[in-house]
Protein backbone atom coordinates (compact mmCIF):
# COMPACT_ATOMS: atom_id res chain seq x y z
CA UNK A 1 0.00 0.00 0.00
CA UNK A 2 1.39 3.09 -1.09
CA UNK A 3 0.31 6.50 1.04
CA UNK A 4 0.33 10.19 0.74
CA UNK A 5 3.13 10.15 3.51
CA UNK A 6 5.47 7.26 3.76
CA UNK A 7 7.72 7.61 7.17
CA UNK A 8 10.49 4.02 7.01
CA UNK A 9 12.08 3.26 9.82
CA UNK A 10 13.19 6.93 11.07
CA UNK A 11 15.52 7.59 14.38
CA UNK A 12 16.74 10.47 15.85
CA UNK A 13 19.07 10.95 18.67
CA UNK A 14 20.14 13.89 20.82
CA UNK A 15 23.22 13.07 22.60
CA UNK A 16 22.58 9.97 24.63
CA UNK A 17 18.78 9.81 24.35
CA UNK A 18 17.17 7.93 21.54
CA UNK A 19 13.97 10.04 21.06
CA UNK A 20 12.28 8.63 18.09
CA UNK A 21 13.56 4.70 17.32
CA UNK A 22 12.97 2.67 14.29
CA UNK A 23 9.55 4.19 13.41
CA UNK A 24 7.34 3.35 10.66
CA UNK A 25 4.03 4.51 9.60
CA UNK A 26 2.00 5.14 6.44
CA UNK A 27 -0.78 7.98 6.31
CA UNK A 28 -3.18 7.51 3.00
CA UNK A 29 -4.79 10.28 1.27
CA UNK A 30 -7.96 12.12 3.08
CA UNK A 31 -7.06 10.07 5.88
CA UNK A 32 -7.15 12.04 9.61
CA UNK A 33 -4.17 9.82 11.27
CA UNK A 34 -3.84 10.51 15.00
CA UNK A 35 -0.77 9.78 16.82
CA UNK A 36 -0.88 10.04 20.84
CA UNK A 37 1.32 8.55 23.20
CA UNK A 38 2.61 9.78 27.03
CA UNK A 39 4.62 12.70 26.89
CA UNK A 40 8.06 12.61 25.92
CA UNK A 41 6.62 9.56 23.78
CA UNK A 42 8.52 11.70 20.71
CA UNK A 43 5.78 12.83 19.01
CA UNK A 44 6.98 16.44 18.64
CA UNK A 45 9.95 15.26 17.41
CA UNK A 46 8.80 12.97 14.79
CA UNK A 47 6.99 15.88 13.45
CA UNK A 48 10.14 18.08 13.64
CA UNK A 49 11.93 15.02 11.37
CA UNK A 50 8.42 15.20 9.09
CA UNK A 51 8.99 19.06 8.28
CA UNK A 52 12.56 18.97 8.07
CA UNK A 53 13.00 20.71 11.35
CA UNK A 54 15.56 17.59 12.49
CA UNK A 55 18.18 15.42 10.75
CA UNK A 56 17.02 12.36 10.60
CA UNK A 57 19.77 9.74 11.99
CA UNK A 58 18.30 6.67 9.93
CA UNK A 59 15.49 6.09 7.80
CA UNK A 60 13.48 7.77 4.94
CA UNK A 61 10.24 9.87 4.68
CA UNK A 62 8.33 9.84 1.68
CA UNK A 63 5.36 12.59 0.45
CA UNK A 64 3.40 11.98 -2.49
CA UNK A 65 6.10 9.69 -3.84
CA UNK A 66 9.17 12.35 -3.45
CA UNK A 67 11.75 11.64 -1.27
CA UNK A 68 11.66 14.39 1.14
CA UNK A 69 14.18 13.07 3.94
CA UNK A 70 15.90 15.86 5.48
CA UNK A 71 14.69 18.47 3.45
CA UNK A 72 14.92 21.78 5.14
CA UNK A 73 11.52 22.93 6.75
CA UNK A 74 10.83 25.73 3.99
CA UNK A 75 11.35 23.67 1.13
CA UNK A 76 8.58 20.86 2.54
CA UNK A 77 6.11 23.63 2.86
CA UNK A 78 6.42 24.11 -1.04
CA UNK A 79 5.83 20.48 -1.98
CA UNK A 80 2.65 20.64 0.39
CA UNK A 81 3.20 19.64 4.39
CA UNK A 82 2.31 22.42 6.67
CA UNK A 83 2.23 22.53 10.27
CA UNK A 84 1.26 23.94 13.55
CA UNK A 85 3.20 24.44 16.66
CA UNK A 86 2.11 22.44 20.13
CA UNK A 87 3.67 26.30 21.60
CA UNK A 88 2.27 28.45 19.39
CA UNK A 89 4.14 30.50 17.27
CA UNK A 90 2.77 33.77 16.35
CA UNK A 91 4.99 36.59 14.69
CA UNK A 92 3.37 38.67 17.25
CA UNK A 93 4.80 42.45 15.83
CA UNK A 94 2.86 42.02 12.78
CA UNK A 95 -1.47 42.06 12.42
CA UNK A 96 -3.26 38.69 12.54
CA UNK A 97 -3.61 39.20 8.25
CA UNK A 98 -0.06 39.96 7.89
CA UNK A 99 0.58 36.61 9.88
CA UNK A 100 -1.90 34.27 7.51
CA UNK A 101 -0.37 36.51 4.73
CA UNK A 102 3.01 34.57 5.08
CA UNK A 103 1.93 31.83 5.56
CA UNK A 104 0.43 32.19 1.56
CA UNK A 105 2.84 34.05 0.23
CA UNK A 106 5.58 31.54 1.36
CA UNK A 107 3.04 28.29 1.06
CA UNK A 108 2.71 25.52 -1.01
CA UNK A 109 1.90 28.20 -4.66
CA UNK A 110 4.46 30.94 -3.89
CA UNK A 111 2.10 33.35 -4.30
CA UNK A 112 2.58 36.98 -5.02
CA UNK A 113 1.43 39.42 -1.90
CA UNK A 114 -1.68 40.92 -3.64
CA UNK A 115 -3.54 37.27 -3.74
CA UNK A 116 -1.99 36.20 -0.57
CA UNK A 117 -3.46 38.58 1.15
CA UNK A 118 -6.78 37.53 -0.70
CA UNK A 119 -6.24 33.71 0.39
CA UNK A 120 -5.60 34.79 4.06
CA UNK A 121 -8.61 36.77 4.32
CA UNK A 122 -10.66 33.76 3.19
CA UNK A 123 -9.00 31.06 5.50
CA UNK A 124 -9.21 33.82 8.51
CA UNK A 125 -12.96 33.99 7.83
CA UNK A 126 -13.07 30.39 7.16
CA UNK A 127 -11.05 29.87 11.31
CA UNK A 128 -13.33 32.61 12.58
CA UNK A 129 -10.84 35.76 12.89
CA UNK A 130 -11.98 37.34 10.09
CA UNK A 131 -13.21 40.10 12.86
CA UNK A 132 -9.51 40.37 13.96
CA UNK A 133 -7.69 40.49 10.53
CA UNK A 134 -6.28 43.95 11.58
CA UNK A 135 -5.53 43.34 15.38
CA UNK A 136 -1.67 42.39 16.42
CA UNK A 137 -1.04 38.99 16.97
CA UNK A 138 -0.26 39.88 20.46
CA UNK A 139 -3.73 40.33 21.32
CA UNK A 140 -5.48 37.47 20.91
CA UNK A 141 -6.40 34.95 23.59
CA UNK A 142 -4.91 31.73 23.84
CA UNK A 143 -7.89 29.95 22.05
CA UNK A 144 -7.87 32.36 19.19
CA UNK A 145 -3.85 32.12 18.58
CA UNK A 146 -4.03 28.58 18.19
CA UNK A 147 -6.69 29.12 15.91
CA UNK A 148 -4.13 31.72 14.18
CA UNK A 149 -2.00 28.69 13.88
CA UNK A 150 -4.02 26.54 11.68
CA UNK A 151 -5.16 29.72 9.39
CA UNK A 152 -1.55 30.33 8.76
CA UNK A 153 -0.62 26.43 7.83
CA UNK A 154 -4.30 26.76 6.09
CA UNK A 155 -3.32 29.43 3.84
CA UNK A 156 0.06 27.79 2.56
CA UNK A 157 -3.05 24.88 0.88
CA UNK A 158 -1.08 22.19 2.15
CA UNK A 159 -2.02 18.63 1.08
CA UNK A 160 -1.05 17.15 3.96
CA UNK A 161 -1.71 19.25 7.50
CA UNK A 162 0.40 18.28 10.77
CA UNK A 163 -1.48 19.77 14.00
CA UNK A 164 0.27 19.93 16.92
CA UNK A 165 -1.99 19.32 20.31
CA UNK A 166 -4.33 22.46 18.70
CA UNK A 167 -6.86 21.15 21.40
CA UNK A 168 -4.39 21.72 24.23
CA UNK A 169 -5.56 24.43 26.89
CA UNK A 170 -8.84 24.93 25.26
CA UNK A 171 -12.31 25.07 26.91
CA UNK A 172 -15.06 22.78 25.63
CA UNK A 173 -16.89 24.83 23.30
CA UNK A 174 -13.25 25.84 21.79
CA UNK A 175 -12.61 22.40 21.77
CA UNK A 176 -15.73 21.62 19.83
CA UNK A 177 -15.33 23.96 17.51
CA UNK A 178 -11.91 22.64 16.91
CA UNK A 179 -13.04 19.32 16.33
CA UNK A 180 -15.43 20.66 13.98
CA UNK A 181 -12.70 22.53 11.54
CA UNK A 182 -10.63 19.84 11.38
CA UNK A 183 -13.63 17.68 10.32
CA UNK A 184 -13.84 20.75 7.28
CA UNK A 185 -10.67 20.56 6.61
CA UNK A 186 -10.68 17.06 6.17
CA UNK A 187 -13.46 17.30 4.18
CA UNK A 188 -12.39 20.15 1.74
CA UNK A 189 -9.27 17.22 0.90
CA UNK A 190 -6.25 17.86 3.35
CA UNK A 191 -5.18 14.95 4.81
CA UNK A 192 -4.07 15.81 8.27
CA UNK A 193 -1.77 14.01 10.99
CA UNK A 194 -2.59 15.03 14.54
CA UNK A 195 -0.66 14.87 17.92
CA UNK A 196 -3.24 15.25 20.69
CA UNK A 197 -3.84 14.11 24.16
CA UNK A 198 -7.36 14.67 24.46
CA UNK A 199 -8.56 11.53 24.06
CA UNK A 200 -11.86 11.75 23.52
CA UNK A 201 -11.12 13.90 20.57
CA UNK A 202 -8.46 11.91 18.94
CA UNK A 203 -11.10 8.98 19.44
CA UNK A 204 -13.65 10.32 17.40
CA UNK A 205 -11.67 12.38 14.61
CA UNK A 206 -9.16 9.87 14.01
CA UNK A 207 -9.39 7.01 11.07
CA UNK A 208 -6.70 5.37 12.39
CA UNK A 209 -4.40 5.82 15.85
CA UNK A 210 -0.22 5.01 15.66
CA UNK A 211 0.65 5.04 19.55
CA UNK A 212 4.23 5.91 20.40
CA UNK A 213 6.01 5.25 23.60
CA UNK A 214 9.74 6.11 24.64
CA UNK A 215 10.85 7.00 20.68
CA UNK A 216 9.19 3.13 19.84
CA UNK A 217 5.56 2.76 17.92
CA UNK A 218 4.05 0.48 20.48
CA UNK A 219 0.45 0.10 18.38
CA UNK A 220 -1.04 1.30 15.41
CA UNK A 221 -4.21 0.64 13.99
CA UNK A 222 -8.43 1.85 14.45
CA UNK A 223 -9.05 4.12 17.69
CA UNK A 224 -11.49 1.21 19.48
CA UNK A 225 -8.39 -1.52 18.55
CA UNK A 226 -5.99 0.71 19.89
CA UNK A 227 -7.53 1.70 23.40
CA UNK A 228 -7.96 -1.86 24.13
CA UNK A 229 -4.25 -2.80 23.46
CA UNK A 230 -3.43 -4.33 26.66
CA UNK A 231 0.30 -2.95 25.81
CA UNK A 232 -1.06 0.88 25.20
CA UNK A 233 -2.54 0.56 28.46
CA UNK A 234 -0.04 -0.64 30.21
CA UNK A 235 1.99 2.50 28.40
CA UNK A 236 -1.00 5.17 29.71
CA UNK A 237 -1.76 3.57 32.87
CA UNK A 238 0.88 1.72 33.92
CA UNK A 239 -0.20 -1.99 34.49
CA UNK A 240 -2.41 -3.51 31.59
CA UNK A 241 -5.00 -5.42 33.94
CA UNK A 242 -6.02 -2.10 35.47
CA UNK A 243 -9.26 -1.61 33.07
CA UNK A 244 -10.34 -5.17 34.39
CA UNK A 245 -9.11 -3.69 37.74
CA UNK A 246 -11.34 -0.77 37.53
CA UNK A 247 -13.79 -2.68 36.00
CA UNK A 248 -14.35 -5.20 39.50
CA UNK A 249 -14.08 -2.20 41.30
CA UNK A 250 -17.57 -1.13 39.97
CA UNK B 1 2.32 50.69 -6.40
CA UNK B 2 5.42 52.21 -5.40
CA UNK B 3 4.33 55.09 -7.40
CA UNK B 4 1.27 55.81 -5.50
CA UNK B 5 3.06 56.13 -2.14
CA UNK B 6 3.29 59.16 -0.08
CA UNK B 7 6.88 58.44 0.93
CA UNK B 8 7.86 57.96 -1.91
CA UNK B 9 6.76 61.55 -3.49
CA UNK B 10 7.86 63.14 0.01
CA UNK B 11 11.37 61.42 -0.75
CA UNK B 12 11.71 63.29 -4.38
CA UNK B 13 10.19 66.61 -2.72
CA UNK B 14 13.21 66.36 0.40
CA UNK B 15 15.52 65.61 -2.37
CA UNK B 16 15.03 68.25 -4.48
CA UNK B 17 14.58 71.04 -1.27
CA UNK B 18 18.64 69.02 -0.29
CA UNK B 19 19.87 70.01 -3.96
CA UNK B 20 17.66 73.40 -4.55
CA UNK B 21 18.55 74.78 -1.41
CA UNK B 22 22.50 75.29 -0.99
CA UNK B 23 22.50 75.41 -4.60
CA UNK B 24 20.13 78.74 -5.18
CA UNK B 25 22.54 80.09 -3.15
CA UNK B 26 25.90 78.89 -3.89
CA UNK B 27 26.00 78.38 -0.62
CA UNK B 28 28.86 76.02 0.23
CA UNK B 29 28.84 75.75 3.92
CA UNK B 30 25.45 74.99 3.30
CA UNK B 31 26.20 71.93 1.52
CA UNK B 32 29.02 70.69 3.82
CA UNK B 33 26.17 70.65 6.67
CA UNK B 34 23.74 68.51 4.45
CA UNK B 35 26.19 66.55 2.59
CA UNK B 36 26.74 65.01 6.29
CA UNK B 37 22.82 65.03 6.88
CA UNK B 38 22.39 62.53 3.48
CA UNK B 39 25.62 60.83 4.31
CA UNK B 40 23.40 60.00 7.89
CA UNK B 41 20.78 59.01 6.49
CA UNK B 42 22.14 56.75 3.57
CA UNK B 43 23.58 54.81 6.71
CA UNK B 44 20.78 54.98 9.17
CA UNK B 45 18.58 54.01 6.04
CA UNK B 46 20.52 51.03 4.90
CA UNK B 47 21.36 50.15 8.20
CA UNK B 48 17.37 49.82 9.27
CA UNK B 49 17.40 47.48 6.59
CA UNK B 50 19.12 44.64 8.70
CA UNK B 51 18.10 45.81 12.32
CA UNK B 52 14.84 47.09 12.00
CA UNK B 53 13.67 44.90 8.68
CA UNK B 54 15.40 41.55 9.66
CA UNK B 55 16.32 41.96 13.46
CA UNK B 56 20.19 41.05 13.14
CA UNK B 57 21.89 44.23 14.16
CA UNK B 58 25.11 45.23 12.09
CA UNK B 59 27.52 47.25 15.03
CA UNK B 60 29.99 47.48 11.82
CA UNK B 61 27.43 48.22 9.05
CA UNK B 62 30.46 51.64 8.61
CA UNK B 63 32.64 48.80 6.80
CA UNK B 64 30.71 49.17 3.46
CA UNK B 65 31.03 52.91 3.32
CA UNK B 66 35.06 52.52 4.21
CA UNK B 67 35.56 50.12 1.95
CA UNK B 68 33.45 51.34 -1.35
CA UNK B 69 34.98 54.39 -0.32
CA UNK B 70 38.57 52.84 -0.50
CA UNK B 71 37.32 50.77 -4.19
CA UNK B 72 35.75 54.18 -5.42
CA UNK B 73 38.54 56.31 -4.83
CA UNK B 74 41.12 53.75 -6.00
CA UNK B 75 39.48 53.48 -9.44
CA UNK B 76 38.40 57.19 -9.91
CA UNK B 77 42.05 58.73 -9.21
CA UNK B 78 44.50 56.17 -9.08
CA UNK B 79 43.22 54.85 -12.52
CA UNK B 80 41.48 58.00 -13.95
CA UNK B 81 37.76 55.83 -14.00
CA UNK B 82 34.75 57.94 -14.66
CA UNK B 83 33.27 58.79 -10.94
CA UNK B 84 29.92 57.08 -11.27
CA UNK B 85 31.49 54.42 -13.00
CA UNK B 86 34.03 53.66 -10.24
CA UNK B 87 31.32 54.59 -7.46
CA UNK B 88 28.55 52.33 -8.81
CA UNK B 89 31.58 49.08 -9.11
CA UNK B 90 32.52 50.49 -5.49
CA UNK B 91 28.97 49.56 -4.75
CA UNK B 92 28.67 46.02 -6.33
CA UNK B 93 32.30 44.98 -4.98
CA UNK B 94 31.27 45.76 -1.52
CA UNK B 95 28.03 43.91 -1.76
CA UNK B 96 29.76 40.93 -3.55
CA UNK B 97 32.16 41.25 -0.36
CA UNK B 98 28.85 41.45 1.78
CA UNK B 99 27.09 38.31 0.68
CA UNK B 100 30.57 35.83 1.12
CA UNK B 101 30.68 37.60 4.79
CA UNK B 102 27.53 36.92 5.27
CA UNK B 103 27.27 33.31 4.08
CA UNK B 104 29.33 32.55 6.87
CA UNK B 105 28.42 34.94 9.91
CA UNK B 106 24.55 35.20 9.13
CA UNK B 107 24.19 30.79 10.99
CA UNK B 108 24.94 33.07 14.03
CA UNK B 109 22.54 35.15 15.81
CA UNK B 110 21.61 37.42 18.15
CA UNK B 111 24.53 39.06 20.32
CA UNK B 112 26.98 36.50 18.51
CA UNK B 113 25.98 37.70 15.12
CA UNK B 114 26.82 41.59 16.68
CA UNK B 115 29.83 40.06 17.79
CA UNK B 116 30.89 38.88 14.52
CA UNK B 117 30.02 42.03 12.69
CA UNK B 118 32.60 44.04 15.03
CA UNK B 119 34.50 41.06 13.75
CA UNK B 120 34.63 41.91 9.98
CA UNK B 121 34.79 45.74 10.21
CA UNK B 122 38.04 45.37 12.43
CA UNK B 123 39.59 42.38 10.04
CA UNK B 124 38.94 45.00 6.92
CA UNK B 125 40.52 47.87 8.78
CA UNK B 126 43.79 46.08 9.51
CA UNK B 127 43.86 44.58 6.04
CA UNK B 128 43.30 47.95 4.54
CA UNK B 129 46.07 49.47 6.86
CA UNK B 130 48.48 46.62 5.25
CA UNK B 131 47.31 46.98 1.89
CA UNK B 132 50.11 48.44 -0.40
CA UNK B 133 48.15 49.64 -3.49
CA UNK B 134 46.01 51.40 -1.00
CA UNK B 135 48.44 53.12 0.71
CA UNK B 136 48.84 51.31 4.12
CA UNK B 137 47.48 53.69 7.03
CA UNK B 138 48.07 56.94 5.30
CA UNK B 139 45.93 55.92 2.44
CA UNK B 140 45.13 57.54 -0.55
CA UNK B 141 44.87 61.56 -1.57
CA UNK B 142 42.78 62.59 -4.28
CA UNK B 143 45.47 64.79 -6.72
CA UNK B 144 43.59 67.66 -8.34
CA UNK B 145 44.33 66.41 -11.61
CA UNK B 146 41.32 63.97 -10.78
CA UNK B 147 38.30 66.61 -10.37
CA UNK B 148 39.31 67.75 -14.19
CA UNK B 149 37.06 65.15 -16.44
CA UNK B 150 34.10 66.73 -13.60
CA UNK B 151 35.15 70.37 -15.13
CA UNK B 152 37.54 71.40 -12.22
CA UNK B 153 37.11 70.99 -8.69
CA UNK B 154 34.08 73.12 -8.33
CA UNK B 155 32.16 72.03 -10.07
CA UNK B 156 33.34 68.11 -8.77
CA UNK B 157 32.43 69.44 -5.56
CA UNK B 158 28.80 70.11 -6.10
CA UNK B 159 28.24 66.88 -8.95
CA UNK B 160 29.68 64.82 -5.97
CA UNK B 161 27.17 66.47 -3.56
CA UNK B 162 24.22 66.03 -6.26
CA UNK B 163 25.33 62.45 -6.41
CA UNK B 164 24.94 61.78 -2.59
CA UNK B 165 21.73 63.53 -2.45
CA UNK B 166 20.58 60.63 -5.29
CA UNK B 167 22.14 57.92 -3.06
CA UNK B 168 20.06 59.09 -0.31
CA UNK B 169 16.55 59.02 -2.16
CA UNK B 170 17.40 55.76 -3.55
CA UNK B 171 17.92 54.77 -0.03
CA UNK B 172 14.59 55.73 1.06
CA UNK B 173 13.04 54.65 -1.98
CA UNK B 174 14.87 51.17 -1.26
CA UNK B 175 13.70 51.19 2.21
CA UNK B 176 10.03 51.61 0.94
CA UNK B 177 10.23 49.32 -1.88
CA UNK B 178 11.41 46.62 0.20
CA UNK B 179 8.65 47.65 3.05
CA UNK B 180 5.87 47.02 0.40
CA UNK B 181 6.92 44.14 -1.34
CA UNK B 182 6.78 40.02 -0.70
CA UNK B 183 10.68 40.13 0.24
CA UNK B 184 9.66 42.66 3.21
CA UNK B 185 7.19 40.57 4.47
CA UNK B 186 9.90 37.44 4.62
CA UNK B 187 12.18 39.75 6.12
CA UNK B 188 9.32 40.72 9.07
CA UNK B 189 8.86 37.39 9.58
CA UNK B 190 12.35 36.77 10.08
CA UNK B 191 12.91 39.62 12.34
CA UNK B 192 9.69 37.87 14.73
CA UNK B 193 10.52 34.64 14.89
CA UNK B 194 13.16 33.06 12.36
CA UNK B 195 12.31 29.39 13.48
CA UNK B 196 8.34 29.83 12.36
CA UNK B 197 9.27 31.76 9.29
CA UNK B 198 11.61 29.25 7.97
CA UNK B 199 8.36 26.63 9.06
CA UNK B 200 5.92 28.81 7.11
CA UNK B 201 8.09 28.70 3.81
CA UNK B 202 10.50 31.28 4.29
CA UNK B 203 14.14 30.60 2.93
CA UNK B 204 15.78 32.34 5.45
CA UNK B 205 19.53 31.57 4.68
CA UNK B 206 18.93 33.05 1.40
CA UNK B 207 16.77 36.12 2.29
CA UNK B 208 19.28 36.84 5.31
CA UNK B 209 22.29 37.01 2.88
CA UNK B 210 20.32 39.16 0.10
CA UNK B 211 19.39 41.69 2.66
CA UNK B 212 23.65 41.80 4.30
CA UNK B 213 24.47 42.08 0.69
CA UNK B 214 21.96 44.98 -0.33
CA UNK B 215 22.14 46.80 3.43
CA UNK B 216 25.92 47.02 1.78
CA UNK B 217 25.32 48.81 -1.58
CA UNK B 218 24.12 52.15 -1.11
CA UNK B 219 26.68 52.98 1.34
CA UNK B 220 29.43 51.82 -0.50
CA UNK B 221 28.26 54.21 -3.44
CA UNK B 222 27.94 56.73 -1.06
CA UNK B 223 31.41 55.85 0.39
CA UNK B 224 33.01 56.43 -2.74
CA UNK B 225 31.06 59.51 -3.27
CA UNK B 226 32.13 60.95 -0.30
CA UNK B 227 35.73 60.09 0.12
CA UNK B 228 35.90 61.65 -3.54
CA UNK B 229 34.47 64.53 -2.24
CA UNK B 230 36.79 64.80 0.92
CA UNK B 231 40.21 64.70 -1.63
CA UNK B 232 40.85 61.90 0.97
CA UNK B 233 41.16 58.82 2.62
CA UNK B 234 42.90 56.72 5.71
CA UNK B 235 41.30 53.37 7.48
CA UNK B 236 41.10 55.30 11.00
CA UNK B 237 38.68 57.88 9.09
CA UNK B 238 37.13 54.89 6.35
CA UNK B 239 36.23 52.66 9.26
CA UNK B 240 35.48 54.55 12.17
CA UNK B 241 33.72 52.08 14.69
CA UNK B 242 32.14 55.36 16.17
CA UNK B 243 29.80 56.25 13.18
CA UNK B 244 28.92 52.76 13.11
CA UNK B 245 28.03 52.57 16.67
CA UNK B 246 25.96 55.99 16.12
CA UNK B 247 24.42 54.99 13.02
CA UNK B 248 22.57 52.88 15.36
CA UNK B 249 21.89 55.52 17.84
CA UNK B 250 20.27 57.69 14.86
CA UNK B 251 18.25 54.66 13.86
CA UNK B 252 16.56 53.80 17.40
CA UNK B 253 16.10 57.53 17.45
CA UNK B 254 14.01 58.10 14.20
CA UNK B 255 12.21 54.87 14.80
CA UNK B 256 13.50 51.46 13.55
CA UNK B 257 11.73 49.24 10.96
CA UNK B 258 9.97 52.29 9.46
CA UNK B 259 11.67 54.46 6.16
CA UNK B 260 10.62 57.75 7.82
CA UNK B 261 11.76 57.01 11.00
CA UNK B 262 15.20 56.04 9.49
CA UNK B 263 15.79 59.13 7.92
CA UNK B 264 14.62 61.32 10.29
CA UNK B 265 17.07 59.99 12.69
CA UNK B 266 19.91 59.91 10.50
CA UNK B 267 19.05 63.76 9.61
CA UNK B 268 18.33 64.48 13.39
CA UNK B 269 21.37 62.97 15.09
CA UNK B 270 23.64 64.61 12.37
CA UNK B 271 22.76 68.27 12.99
CA UNK B 272 22.93 67.35 16.81
CA UNK B 273 26.57 65.94 16.61
CA UNK B 274 27.69 68.23 14.25
CA UNK B 275 26.19 71.11 17.13
CA UNK B 276 28.33 69.85 19.57
CA UNK B 277 31.21 68.86 17.53
CA UNK B 278 32.20 71.90 16.98
CA UNK B 279 30.76 74.19 20.36
CA UNK B 280 33.76 74.73 21.89
CA UNK B 281 32.86 73.56 25.27
CA UNK B 282 31.06 70.35 24.23
CA UNK B 283 33.83 68.92 22.09
CA UNK B 284 33.66 64.94 22.05
CA UNK B 285 31.07 65.15 24.51
CA UNK B 286 28.66 64.34 21.72
CA UNK B 287 29.47 60.64 22.42
CA UNK B 288 28.57 60.67 26.14
CA UNK B 289 25.02 63.00 24.55
CA UNK B 290 24.74 59.71 21.85
CA UNK B 291 24.70 57.34 25.02
CA UNK B 292 22.44 58.58 27.07
CA UNK B 293 20.18 59.49 24.23
CA UNK B 294 20.05 55.91 23.24
CA UNK B 295 19.17 54.75 26.85
CA UNK B 296 16.51 57.22 26.97
CA UNK B 297 15.16 56.18 23.62
CA UNK B 298 15.24 52.31 24.56
CA UNK B 299 13.94 52.97 27.80
CA UNK B 300 11.32 55.44 26.99
CA UNK B 301 10.23 55.18 23.45
CA UNK B 302 11.24 52.07 22.14
CA UNK B 303 9.07 52.98 18.56
CA UNK B 304 11.80 56.10 18.25
CA UNK B 305 10.15 59.24 17.08
CA UNK B 306 8.35 57.59 14.74
CA UNK B 307 6.45 55.57 17.30
CA UNK B 308 5.51 58.23 19.26
CA UNK B 309 4.24 60.05 15.69
CA UNK B 310 1.68 56.88 15.42
CA UNK B 311 1.02 56.89 19.24
CA UNK B 312 -0.05 60.54 18.10
CA UNK B 313 -2.04 60.16 15.44
CA UNK B 314 -3.12 56.53 15.35
CA UNK B 315 -3.60 55.04 11.70
CA UNK B 316 -0.61 57.36 10.67
CA UNK B 317 1.42 53.93 10.16
CA UNK B 318 -0.61 53.26 7.42
CA UNK B 319 0.33 56.27 5.07
CA UNK B 320 3.44 57.34 7.00
CA UNK B 321 5.62 53.86 6.53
Amino acid sequence: MSGLLEVNGVTKRFGGLVAVSDVTFRLSEGEILGLIGPNGAGKTTLFNMVNGVYKLDKGTIYFAGKDITNRPPNEVVHLGIARTHQIVKPLYGMTVLENVTVGACFGRDYLKLKPSRKVAMEVLERVGLGDRANNSARSLTIAHKKRLEVARALAARPELLLLDEVLAGLNPTEVEMMIGMVRSIRDSGISVLMIEHLMQAIMTLSDRIVVLNLGAKLAEGRPQEVVQDPQVVEAYLGFPDIVDKLRGVQ
Amino acid sequence: MIFRHPVFWLTLIFAGLMIWLPMHGNDVSLREDLILVAIAIVLASNLNLMIGYTGYVNFGHIVFYGLGGYVGLYLATVKGWNLVLSALLAGVFVSLCALIFGLGILRLRGAYFALATIGILQAVQSLVSNFDPWGRSTGLYVSFDAYQPLGGARRALWIAYILVIVVMALSMILSLAIKISKFGLGLFAIREDEDAAVVLGVNATVYKAIIYSVSAFLPAVAGALMFYKNGMIDPSIAFEFMLSLEGIVMLMLGGKGTVIGAALGGGLYEKLRSYLLTSPKLSNFHLVIAGGLLLVVVLFAPGGLIGWFYRLLPGSEKVIE
